[in-house]
C-alpha cells in the first residue's frame, strides 16, 4: 500500500512537471500554430536563473522566502527571454509556421549551448529548501515534500490558466484565436498581443518547471530541458494539441504510467510505455483526448 | 547557354577531384591544420562527406516530400549499433553485418512509418520524435550491457577488413565515405526523377491533389520514409567504421535537429544544397571546436570567449540568421543570383525554396488552429 | 428601407477601390477592380460564382495581399489608405465584416461572441442585438457552434451592430437560409443600412431588389458593370448576361416597387464603356 501511495504521489509530481511545460506549449501551438522547440531552453534558463539567484542575488537563497525570491527571479528571467524571443524572432515571421518552428529549433540549440558554455556541461547541485527535503507521512507512506510542492503549484497554475481563459477578455481572445485566428483580427483585435502574452506566460511556466524540477531532481544540467521537452510534447499531443484541460489529463496519465511501469517492470520501460501510449492514442483518436481549449 | 553542360557534369568533376584528393600533399593554411592527405584532415573530410550523404537522405523526406520527421537519428543510430553488435558481439563478418543492417534498416522504418504516416502534420513529427526517443532510451539504459550506455560501444576491429583499420588506412575510410555519398546522390537523383519522385513532389505541394488523381499518398510516403531510413542506416555503418565505434550522441533528438539544420542551411529540396549543408555543418562543427581550444580564443575576454567556446551556439545562431535572411539556404541564394542574371525566365518554384512552399504543412494536422475566412 | 433616394452625385464616396489586383497561389484573381461605394444605403456587389466578389471584400480588409489603392473616407471627410494596413487596423477605422461562411466562434457562447466583437469605446450594447434578434437573447449562453445556420448568421450580423462603423462588408448573408429567415435577415440589414453604408454581396436578387440602391457586377476579376440596382434588375436580358441567372420574382412585389422605383442611373464618374460592357475575358491582362 505505501508503495502504491508513494508511486502515485511521485507520478503526480512528475505529471505536475509535465503539465507546467506542456500547458505553455499547447497554448502556443493552439493559438499560433508554432511548435515551440525553444520551450526546453526556457526551462533551462529558469532553472539556471533560480540557481544563480540563490547563490548571488542579495536576499535570495535556498531556504524559505529567500528561496521563493530566487524562484521568482528565475521565472522572471524565463518570462523575459520568452517574450523577447516572440517579439524579436517569432513575430516578424508572422504566419510562416515552418520558419517559426525552424527558428525555435535553432534557438533551442543555441540557448542550451550558451548555458553550457557559461556554466559547464556537468550537473550542478540545486538549492533545496529544507522543507522540501523532509517527508510527510501519508497513508503509511513517507512521501518527500517536494512532490506536494510540485502538485500544488501545478494545480494553482491550472486554476489560474482556466480563470484567465474563461473570465478575462484576453482569455476570450485566446480561446477565439485558437479556433480561428483570422476572424479575431477581422473583429479589429490585434491578435499578436495575445501571441506575445501566451509566449511569455508559457515561458514563465516553463521556467517555473525548471526551478521546481531542480528541487525535485536535486540538480540541474543544460540538457535537462530538452529531455523533459520530448515528454511534454507527447503530453501535448495526447491532450489534443490545444486544450488545457486535455493537457492536464494527459500529463497525469503519462506521469502515472511512467512511474508505475518504471517501478513494476524495469527502469526505462516507463518511458517506452509512454511512447506506446502516444501511438495508441493517435491511432485510436487521431485528434487526441480533447479538442476544446478550456 | 554554355554553363548548362558544365552544370550537368559538375557532380562528376567534383567526384573525380574528391577521389584523387588524397594523393595531394597540398597544405591549405587556415582551412585545415595538416596536409590535405594527413589522417586527421582525411578523417574530418570523411565525416563531412558522410554527413553530406546523410543530410541528403533527410532532404529526401523533408525537402522533396515535405515530411518533417524528427526521428531520422533512429535509423542512422540503428545502423551503427546493429552493425556494431553484429561485428563485435556476434562476431560476424562485415558482409553479413551489412546484410543484417540493410534488413533492419528496411524493417524498422517500415514499422515506424506505417504507424506514423497514419497521421500528418505536427502529429507525424511528434510520433517520429517519440519513436526516436525510444531508441535513445534503449541505448542509454544499456539493456544486457549490449549498447554500452553513455560510454558508447567500441568496435571490435578484428572483424573489420584490414583496409579499414589503422591510421594509415584513413584514406580508405575517406574513399568509403565518398562512395557512400555518391551512392546516396545517385539514388536520390534517380528516384526523385522517377514517377514516384514526381508524386512525392506533388504530395509536398498539395497532398489532396494526389488523392484526387486516385493515388494513395500513404504508400508513396511510406516508400520514401523507408528509402530515407535505409540510406541513413547504411550511413550509420560508414560512421561506425570511420569513428571505430558507436556513440549514443547519434540517437538524440539533437542529432536529428542538426540534420534539419544542415538541410535548411544548404537548401531544402536541392540535392547539392543538402549535401553542401551537411558538409559545411560538419566542417564548421569540427573547426569551431578546434578554434574554441586554440590560444587565439582562450586569450579573448570572457564575454567573447564563452560563446565562442560552444560551436553549437554559433551554429544555432547562424541557423536562425539563415532562416531569417537567406530563405532557401545556400541553394536558394545561388538560384536567386543565377535567375537575376538571366531574368525573365519563370521556371516555377526554385529548388531550395521549399520551406516557403511548406508554410502550411506544419500547422496542419490534428486539431491545430484553423484559419477560416 | 430608403424611401427618398438621393442621386449619386450628392452622396459622398465612402470606399474607393482603384485598380486592385490580387494574386493567390499563382493565379491572378482580381485583375484591376475599380469600385466606388457611396455613403448611405446598400450597394450590391453581384457576379457569378467564382467571379471574385469575396476576394474583393477580403482585399479591403487586408485578408488577401492586394496591389492597387483602396481608400476609406470617414464621416469627417478624412481619407484613410487601407492598402498595406493590417486587418485589425482596417477594422478599427470603421469597417465591419460578416464573412461568407459566418465564421462565428463555435466554442464560445453567443454572449461571448458578441462581447468579443465589441470594440473599445463602443457606444452600443449587446442588448441592441438582442432587440433585433430576440431569439439570440434566449440562447445567449448557448455555444454558437450548436446554433442553427440562421441563428449563426444572426450572430454574425449582430457583431456588426455593436460598433460605430463607416461601412459594413456583408458577404452573402442569406446563403443557405430558409425563405422566412431570408426576410428576417434582410429586414435587419435594411435597418442597419439606415445608419451605416453597406456593401452587400448577394446572390438572392429579390433581396438585392428590396434594399440595394447601387449595384456593381464583378466578372473574371473585374467590375464589368456599375449603376443603379433597380435599372440592372429591370433589364432581364442584361441580368442574365451578367449574372448568368434569370431575375426571380421579387419576394414582396409592392414593397420592392415602391421603394426602388427610380430609373436606372449610370454613374457619371465611370466611363460609359466600362459600365455597359459585357463580361470581357478578351481584355488581356
Ligand atoms: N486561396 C486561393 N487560391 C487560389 N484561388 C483562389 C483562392 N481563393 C479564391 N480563389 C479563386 O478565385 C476566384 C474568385 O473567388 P471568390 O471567392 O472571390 O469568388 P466569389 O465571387 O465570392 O464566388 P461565390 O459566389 O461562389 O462565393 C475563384 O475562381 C476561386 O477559385
Ligand atoms: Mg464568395
Amino acid at each position: 500500500m505505501s508503495t502504491i501511495v508513494l508511486l502515485t504521489v511521485t507520478g503526480l509530481g512528475l505529471a505536475a512537471l509535465y503539465f507546467l511545460v506542456a500547458s505553455g506549449l499547447s497554448l502556443i501551438f493552439g493559438l499560433m500554430g508554432v511548435l515551440n522547440f525553444a520551450h526546453g531552453a526556457f526551462l533551462t534558463v529558469g532553472a539556471y536563473g533560480t540557481w544563480w539567484a540563490a547563490g548571488h542575488l542579495p536576499g535570495a537563497g535556498s531556504t524559505g522566502w529567500s528561496f521563493v525570491l530566487a524562484v521568482v527571479f528565475g521565472v522572471a528571467v524565463g518570462t523575459a527571454v520568452a517574450a523577447l524571443v516572440e517579439l524579436a524572432l517569432i513575430r516578424p515571421l508572422y504566419e510562416r509556421h515552418i520558419e517559426q518552428v525552424l527558428v525555435t529549433v535553432g534557438l533551442s540549440l543555441a540557448m542550451v549551448a550558451l548555458v553550457r558554455a557559461i556554466w559547464g556541461a556537468d550537473a550542478r547541485p540545486f538549492p533545496r529548501p529544507e522543507w522540501a527535503q523532509r517527508t510527510t507521512s501519508l497513508l503509511g507512506a513517507n512521501v518527500p515534500n517536494d512532490r506536494f510542492l510540485l502538485i500544488g503549484t501545478a494545480v494553482v497554475v491550472l486554476v489560474a490558466v482556466l480563470v484567465l481563459l474563461r473570465s478575462t477578455r484576453i482569455g476570450l481572445v485566446i480561446r477565439a484565436g485558437v479556433e480561428n485566428r483570422t476572424m479575431v483580427t477581422a473583429l479589429g483585435i490585434d491578435v499578436r498581443k495575445a501571441f506575445t502574452l501566451v509566449f511569455a506566460v508559457g515561458g514563465a511556466f516553463a521556467a517555473l518547471a525548471g526551478s521546481l524540477g531542480g528541487v525535485y531532481l536535486g540538480s540541474i544540467s543544460p540538457g535537462q530541458g530538452t529531455s523533459l521537452l520530448i515528454f511534454a510534447f507527447i503530453v501535448v499531443v495526447i491532450g489534443g494539441m490545444s486544450s488545457i484541460t486535455g493537457t492536464a489529463v494527459a500529463a497525469v496519465l503519462v506521469g502515472l504510467v511512467q512511474q508505475y511501469a518504471n517501478y513494476y517492470a524495469a527502469s526505462g520501460v516507463g518511458d517506452l510505455s509512454v511512447v506506446l501510449l502516444l501511438a495508441v492514442v493517435l491511432l485510436t483518436r487521431p485528434s487526441g483526448l480533447s479538442a476544446k481549449v478550456a | 547557354m554554355r554553363s548548362v553542360p558544365i552544370g550537368r557534369f559538375a557532380p562528376l568533376v567534383i567526384l573525380v577531384v574528391l577521389a584523387v584528393l588524397p594523393y595531394s600533399t597540398l597544405q591549405v593554411p587556415v582551412l585545415f591544420d595538416g596536409l590535405l592527405n594527413s589522417p586527421g584532415t582525411l578523417q574530418l573530410l570523411a565525416l563531412c562527406l558522410l554527413f553530406g550523404g546523410l543530410a541528403l537522405s533527410y532532404d529526401l523526406l523533408f525537402g522533396f516530400t515535405g515530411l518533417l520527421s524528427f526521428g531520422h537519428a533512429l535509423y542512422f543510430a540503428g545502423g551503427t549499433y546493429v552493425a556494431n553488435l553484429a561485428l563485435t558481439e556476434l562476431g560476424w563478418g562485415l558482409g553479413a553485418a551489412l546484410l543484417l543492417t540493410t534488413a533492419v534498416g528496411t524493417v524498422l522504418p517500415l514499422l515506424v512509418g506505417s504507424v506514423a504516416l497514419r497521421v500528418s502534420g505536427i502529429a507525424f513529427s511528434m510520433v517520429t520524435l517519440a519513436t526516436a526517443q525510444v531508441g535513445s532510451i534503449l541505448v542509454l539504459q544499456d539493456p544486457g550491457g549490449y549498447t554500452g550506455g553513455e560510454e558508447g560501444l567500441a568496435l571490435d576491429r578484428g572483424q573489420v577488413p584490414d583496409a579499414f583499420v589503422g591510421v594509415f588506412n584513413t584514406v580508405n575510410l575517406y574513399w568509403l565515405a565518398l562512395v557512400y555519398l555518391t551512392v546516396v546522390y545517385v539514388v536520390v537523383s534517380w528516384v526523385t526523377r522517377s514517377r514516384a519522385g514526381r508524386v512525392w513532389q506533388a504530395i509536398r505541394e498539395n497532398e489532396r491533389r494526389v488523392e484526387v488523381l486516385g493515388l494513395r499518398p500513404y504508400t508513396f510516403k511510406l516508400l520514401v520514409f523507408v528509402l530515407a531510413g535505409l540510406l541513413a542506416a547504411l550511413g550509420g555503418v560508414v560512421h561506425l567504421l570511420v569513428l571505430g565505434g558507436s556513440t549514443p550522441r547519434t540517437t538524440t533528438s539533437e542529432f536529428t535537429l542538426s540534420l534539419l539544420v544542415m538541410v535548411v542551411l544548404g537548401g531544402a529540396g536541392s540535392r547539392w544544397g543538402a549535401v553542401l549543408g551537411g558538409v559545411l555543418y560538419t566542417y564548421l562543427d569540427s573547426r569551431l571546436t578546434d578554434l574554441a581550444s586554440s590560444p587565439a580564443v582562450q586569450d579573448l575576454p570572457e564575454w567573447l570567449r564563452v560563446p565562442l567556446s560552444e560551436p553549437l551556439f554559433l551554429l544555432g545562431s547562424l541557423f536562425v540568421v539563415v532562416v531569417f535572411f537567406v530563405p532557401g539556404g545556400i541553394a536558394g541564394l545561388v538560384d536567386r543570383l543565377r535567375s537575376r542574371r538571366r531574368r525573365g525566365e519563370d521556371d516555377g518554384p526554385a529548388p531550395g525554396r521549399v520551406v516557403e512552399q511548406l508554410k502550411d504543412r506544419v500547422g496542419a494536422g490534428m486539431s491545430g488552429p484553423r484559419d477560416g475566412i | 428601407m430608403s424611401t427618398t433616394e438621393p442621386t449619386a452625385a450628392q452622396r459622398p464616396v465612402v470606399l474607393q477601390l482603384t485598380d486592385v489586383h490580387v494574386r493567390l497561389s499563382g493565379s491572378h484573381i482580381l485583375q484591376g477592380v475599380d469600385l466606388t461605394v457611396r455613403r448611405g444605403g446598400v450597394t450590391a456587389l453581384l457576379g457569378r460564382n467564382g467571379a471574385g466578389k469575396t476576394t474583393t471584400v477580403k482585399s479591403v480588409l487586408g485578408l488577401v495581399p492586394a496591389a492597387g489603392t483602396i481608400e476609406l473616407t470617414d464621416a469627417a471627410g478624412r481619407v484613410h489608405r487601407l492598402t498595406g494596413r493590417r486587418t485589425h487596423e482596417v477594422v478599427r477605422l470603421g469597417v465591419g465584416y460578416a464573412p461568407e461562411d459566418r465564421e462565428v466562434f463555435g466554442g464560445l457562447t453567443v454572449a461571448e461572441n458578441l462581447a468579443l466583437a465589441e470594440r473599445r469605446g463602443s457606444a452600443h450594447h449587446p442588448d441592441r442585438v438582442y432587440e433585433l434578434f430576440p431569439e439570440l437573447q434566449q440562447r445567449s449562453r448557448q455555444l454558437a457552434g450548436t446554433l442553427s445556420g440562421g441563428q449563426q448568421q444572426m450572430v454574425a450580423i449582430g457583431r456588426l451592430l455593436l460598433n460605430d462603423n463607416q461601412v459594413l462588408l456583408v458577404d452573402e448573408p442569406t446563403k443557405g437560409l430558409a425563405p422566412l429567415l431570408v426576410t428576417e435577415v434582410a429586414e435587419v440589414l435594411a435597418r442597419a443600412a439606415e445608419e451605416v453604408t453597406v456593401l452587400l454581396v448577394e446572390q438572392n436578387l429579390s433581396v438585392v431588389r428590396r434594399m440595394a440602391i447601387d449595384a456593381a457586377v464583378v466578372d473574371n476579376g473585374r467590375v464589368v458593370w456599375t449603376g443603379s440596382a433597380s435599372e440592372l434588375l429591370a433589364d432581364a436580358d442584361r441580368t442574365r448576361e451578367l449574372l448568368g441567372v434569370a431575375t426571380s420574382a421579387p419576394l414582396d412585389e409592392s414593397r420592392s416597387h415602391s421603394s426602388s422605383g427610380a430609373e436606372g442611373r449610370t454613374r457619371e464618374d465611370l466611363p460609359a464603356r466600362r459600365s455597359r460592357s459585357a463580361p470581357a475575358p478578351e481584355v488581356g491582362g
